[in-house]
């Protein structure tokens, strides 16, 4: 974000272009006429809105560096799913990383929401159905010997690992997603957000919540 | 091994995010309410320019002195530019530049009110005379109150140079009154141009 007062120098230079910036319009103004005025302060206007917008786009990115992480047996795992933490294949993505390790696993469902209704600050619907899923993925979980917590995250998914980064620290990231074709997360290139973002290793999953039902009935099928 | 996400009775819990940074978030609520507040002024100048609609401006019969307060910010943009040296000083650990620095700014700023309260004795009208009046000590006198609590910050900075406090690692003290110091020097130019030239 750019903020020209972050710091004294910023301030400063700030204040040597709004001195720019009004001496050109009054200097227009008053010599040229009141419409030349007009036209200086709209370019102007204009021009330093097209550089703050890209300097915004062209703003290197910090990536986030987790406040502390896992002793030296100790593996903290963040794991970042919405509807896929009760997938089969993520369970046993996370008992492979902690095997050998006493694990640390903290589970983050962002709360999705329509842009809509996130504009409206009308998230209490999204925030319950996240916390109902976390509920009963942190249960399933349990019941397979993983120790978790959890937390309801923000609706922006990228958003929700940096929090739960600066809340909870981690060693890695694992990000559970539906398959190509039918994950939004992987539309908006959440996975490859969260490598850039965050100074981590990140484990993307694959849950095929479709397949794995399937998979199941053809097991409560095959004995009879 | 418990499961620890509960259920949770009442309101929702308080959303906590790191979307923006508690520094960085104060900065722009505060900027935010001095742009409303003199955004306000702001309107009510032109709205009074506008409904008006004279030939000549300012209205028949008030007389600004634009050159004394052209002086007048030229004095207070020299008084930014010892601000900023003041603390490039104490950044390269001179303090005799941060006392020095900081003593100009406050004797600039000083000289800038007075200036001021000057110009208000002899500038032939007041508040009172008609919504141009009103309009122009409001705008002018905002900011002049911005140069008060600015003059302050910088006493207490200054005092605290003297008294041995800041060093090249640590000059917090400095660095936030003197941000202050410059969006008030910003604020000054946005008025002087909008009531004095144009």
């Amino acid at each position: 974000m750019i903020n020209p007062f972050r710091s004294e120098a910023e301030a400063y230079r700030f204040l040597l272009l709004s001195v720019g910036y009004f001496a050109a319009i009054a200097i227009a103004a008053l010599v040229i006429g009141k419409w030349a005025g007009i036209i200086v302060f709209v370019g102007l206007t204009l021009a330093g809105a097209v550089y703050v917008v890209r300097a915004r786009s062209g703003e290197p990115r910090q990536q986030t560096v987790p406040r502390r992480r896992g002793g030296e047996n100790e593996r903290r795992i963040l794991v970042v799913a919405n509807e896929t933490v009760a997938g089969e294949r993520l369970r046993e993505e996370i008992r492979s990383r902690s095997e050998g390790y006493e694990e640390q696993v903290f589970v983050v469902c962002p709360a999705l929401n329509s842009p809509l209704r996130h504009w409206a600050s009308d998230e209490d619907g999204a925030r319950l159905q996240a916390q109902e899923r976390l509920n009963a993925s942190l249960a399933r979980l349990h019941q397979v010997g993983v120790d978790a917590k959890g937390e309801i995250g923000d609706a922006e998914p990228l958003q929700a690992m940096e929090d739960a980064m600066r809340l909870f620290g981690a060693d890695e990231i694992i990000i559970s997603t539906h398959p190509e074709g039918r994950s939004h997360w992987l539309e908006k290139g959440i996975v490859e957000g969260a490598r850039e973002r965050f100074a981590v290793p990140i484990t993307h999953v694959v849950v095929d919540l479709e397949a794995e039902r399937e998979d199941v009935q053809a097991e409560v099928q095959e004995p009879t | 091994m418990g499961v620890h996400a509960e259920a949770h009775h009442g309101p929702p819990t308080a959303h906590q995010s790191s979307r923006v940074d508690s520094a960085t978030l104060g900065m722009l609520l505060f900027i935010a309410s001095e742009i409303m507040l003199f955004g306000s002024f702001f309107t009510i100048y032109f709205f009074v320019r506008v409904v008006n609609n004279a030939p000549e401006w300012p209205p028949e019969g008030f007389h600004l002195p634009v050159y004394v307060a052209g002086v007048n910010t030229v004095i207070l943009l020299t008084s930014s530019f010892t601000m900023h040296w003041s603390l490039q000083a104490i950044k390269r650990g001179n303090r005799a530049g941060l006392q020095a620095g900081l003593v100009l700014t406050l004797a600039l700023g000083l000289v800038f009110l007075l200036t001021q309260a000057r110009e208000y004795s002899r500038i032939g009208f007041s508040p009172s005379d008609g919504a141009f009046g009103s309009v122009f000590y409001g705008l002018t006198g905002l900011h002049g109150a911005h140069v008060f609590v600015g003059l302050t910050l910088l006493t207490f900075a200054t005092v605290r140079a003297f008294r041995g406090h800041f060093t090249a690692e640590a000059h917090h003290g400095v660095e936030i009154p003197g941000i202050y110091w410059h969006f008030v020097d910003v604020m000054w130019i946005v008025v002087y141009t909008t009531v004095y030239i144009l």
